[in-house]
């Protein structure tokens, strides 16, 4: 059952009513319009919409992230510095918005390679059973047994600072999550009699496994997805915040709100605050999104 | 009921032998020098060459690995390259420091969450149901860092009502003579009140910020299985025959719902464990997080590799605990049934 999601209005008593059908209604049902029922999905669909507005064409409209005005420095929000400028006086909107660009594109690298990868062998897992599922549950045991922001940040801390290498130690962290979604998915699904259908018409297994099971599997890892997104862009900004992975000078929300953190006891509280907001009103997007499809939100 | 315990501890063990060689894989054997990385970036050819043989590190992967795991399984997690002192001491030392902060957020987030859920549950579709499910999406995805600077901005450079961001205690305070290690009931033990009251707001920020992201997965777990609960048959039966609701509520409801909320609890847990490094980074808490995030920034794998298991084992250990009040708890498991949940 989903977590927050609408449940049946008799509480499921219907359907132990022995031999009871519910009639078929002719004609469809009303339903309210999408906004009524998922009010969450919509709000969480258009600030998505303004970020990847933010990301793909933000960039083109403010000053170059980099520039230092040294004489502006720590001037507060004006009209010609919306979020004001930070201690090398650089315009902390302009490098907000193109941090958008790296921090959208990051959290949704992460949530489709997680996906792809987790179901991909979570297919297999679930799918052919045997020593491969025993392996594959053992080892998602061991690295669920770390809480997934400590294995990103001894992943990145061994392989070192780059981008590339935080978006492969935080896909990491997530794969598991969508190995055992998968799995319990394909279980369920290979006793269908389409699959059997699919075998008898001579297709190969690994094609029964990819081609049928895994499709008619997938609905809850995409539910997921939009939530890890949301987790992603979290973790690698938690791990900038520290000084791992993403480091400065470059344009990233952790990255800013680590240098202005300091700002914060001086009272230049927009050097941080602003490049945070933005974080955690993107992560909030993604929630929205994924708790109104009725993913398990835990 | 102690062939299920013993099955658990098996696993547990199983998990945490696993927790060690994984370590052992991030930290020698992926790509990337592990002698470069602790030598730092300003390091000379030699003083590499000096470290690989310092830490063993040119002997083949399973001399290395022989020596890891003996030094491990006999609790010596090294030596820090930071401090020169035994990774195991230091951070044993620290621990009750995290345990503390951990202790209090979750005490807090159980506070919130779990009324919070209940209330949510028994008016559903309400709008106090409506407000507890934005709080849930709102602590879901909030960053502790910036719900900290919140904190730290508005309650103390504006409003001075709490200390700032620099240790368990103000600077010149003696700590108490350690009885727990909990600053604030040691203080109480010793009887010197004023003492726990400067404890207690050295500890309000940090634990407000953990409290309230961590009060989100409870508050959910709550609302959900209360509603689970409360739609079952034995609960139609009860009201059906006259029980008063709020018996119902709480004999019926709440007691069913305890289960999924131990594991909540147990999980929010975990993610604290990883939560600190951030939180105590941002309060200069004197904690285990706090030590690995120094750790970092100066390469120390030593110590970096000793918190990783150490938050490992807690996480272990946890869930052993949760497994044990479960089977408290729920009488099925007790007497060896099958659970349905």
């Amino acid at each position: 059952m989903s977590v927050l999601g609408p449940t049946s209005p008799d509480g499921g008593a219907q359907e132990r009513v022995e031999g009871f059908i519910a009639p078929e209604i002719p004609g469809k049902a009303y339903q309210l319009p999408l906004w009524r029922r998922k009010p969450l999905l919509i709000i969480g669909l258009v600030i998505l919409g303004i970020y990847v507005l933010l990301a793909v064409a933000g960039p083109f409209f403010v000053d170059d992230p980099r520039v230092t005005d040294p004489a502006n420095f720590y001037q507060g929000p004006s009209s010609d510095n919306w979020f004001g400028t930070d201690k090398f006086g650089r315009d902390v909107f302009a490098r907000a918005v193109h941090a958008a660009r790296l921090d959208v594109t990051i959290g949704i690298v992460i949530a489709l390679s997680s996906m792809v990868i987790g179901s991909a062998i979570g297919v297999v897992s679930g799918y052919f059973g045997g020593w491969v599922d025993e392996v594959m549950m053992r080892l998602t045991d061991v690295v669920m047994a770390f809480p997934g922001f400590v294995l990103a940040l001894v992943l990145v801390a061994a392989i070192g600072n780059s981008v590339p290498n935080v978006v492969i130690a935080v896909s990491v962290a997530y794969i598991p999550y969508f190995i055992r979604l998968t799995r319990a998915q394909v279980l369920a699904e290979r006793e269908l009699e389409y699959v059997d259908g699919a075998k008898l018409a001579g297709n190969s297994p690994l094609r029964v496994a990819f081609r049928h099971v895994l499709p008619n599997s997938m609905g809850p890892s995409f539910v997921q997805a939009a939530l890890v997104a949301g987790w992603a862009i979290l973790t690698v900004a938690g791990l900038a915040f520290l000084g791992v992975g993403i480091r400065p000078p470059t344009a990233e929300w952790g990255v800013m709100v680590a240098e202005g953190a300091p700002d914060i006891i001086t009272g230049q509280w927009w050097t941080a605050l602003f490049p945070g907001g933005m974080i955690v009103l993107a992560a909030m997007a993604f929630q929205f999104i994924g708790d109104d499809m009725g993913a398990e939100t835990l | 009921m102690w062939r299920y315990l013993g099955r658990r501890l098996l696993i547990s063990m199983a998990t945490v032998i696993g927790i060690v060689i994984i370590v052992f894989f991030i930290v020698r054997v992926l790509p990337g020098d592990a002698a470069i990385v602790r030598a730092g970036p300003y390091a000379n050819e030699q003083k590499v060459a000096e470290i690989r043989q310092q830490y063993g590190l040119s002997d083949p992967i399973p001399v290395q690995f022989r020596d890891y795991i003996s030094e491990v399984f006999t609790g010596n997690l090294g030596v820090s390259i930071r401090t020169n002192g035994d990774v195991t001491d230091e951070l044993l030392q620290r621990l009750p420091a995290s345990l503390e902060l951990a202790f209090y957020a979750v005490v807090l987030a159980a506070i919130i969450g779990i009324p919070m859920g209940i209330i949510a549950a028994a008016r559903r579709d309400s709008w106090v149901d409506r407000m507890a499910r934005v709080f849930a999406v709102l602590g879901s995805s909030m960053a502790l860092f910036w719900l900290g600077l919140l904190l730290i901005y508005f309650l103390f450079f504006k409003l001075r009502w709490f200390p700032g961001p620099i240790d368990r205690l103000a600077i010149g305070t003696e700590p108490p003579d350690s009885i727990t290690g909990f600053f604030t009931i040691d203080a109480a033990l010793h009887g010197d009140f004023g003492l726990m009251v400067e404890a207690f707001r050295y500890l309000a920020l940090p634990v407000i910020t953990l409290g309230f992201v961590l009060a989100a997965p409870i508050l959910k777990m709550v609302r959900a299985s209360m509603i689970d609960a409360l739609e079952s048959e034995h609960v139609r039966t009860a009201r059906a025959i006259g029980v008063p609701y709020w018996q119902i509520l709480f004999r019926d409801g709440f007691r069913n719902a305890l289960l999924p909320v131990t594991t909540a609890i147990g999980i929010v847990f975990g993610y604290m464990l990883g939560g600190n490094v951030i939180v105590e980074f941002l309060f200069a808490w004197p904690g285990v997080g706090r030590y690995a995030y120094t750790a970092i920034q100066v390469n120390d794998l030593e110590a970096l590799q000793g918190f990783v298991i150490v938050v490992g084992i807690l996480y272990v250990g946890l869930n052993v605990v949760i497994d044990l009040v479960y089977a408290w708890i729920d009488p099925r498991i007790r007497l060896g049934k099958k659970v349905a949940a």
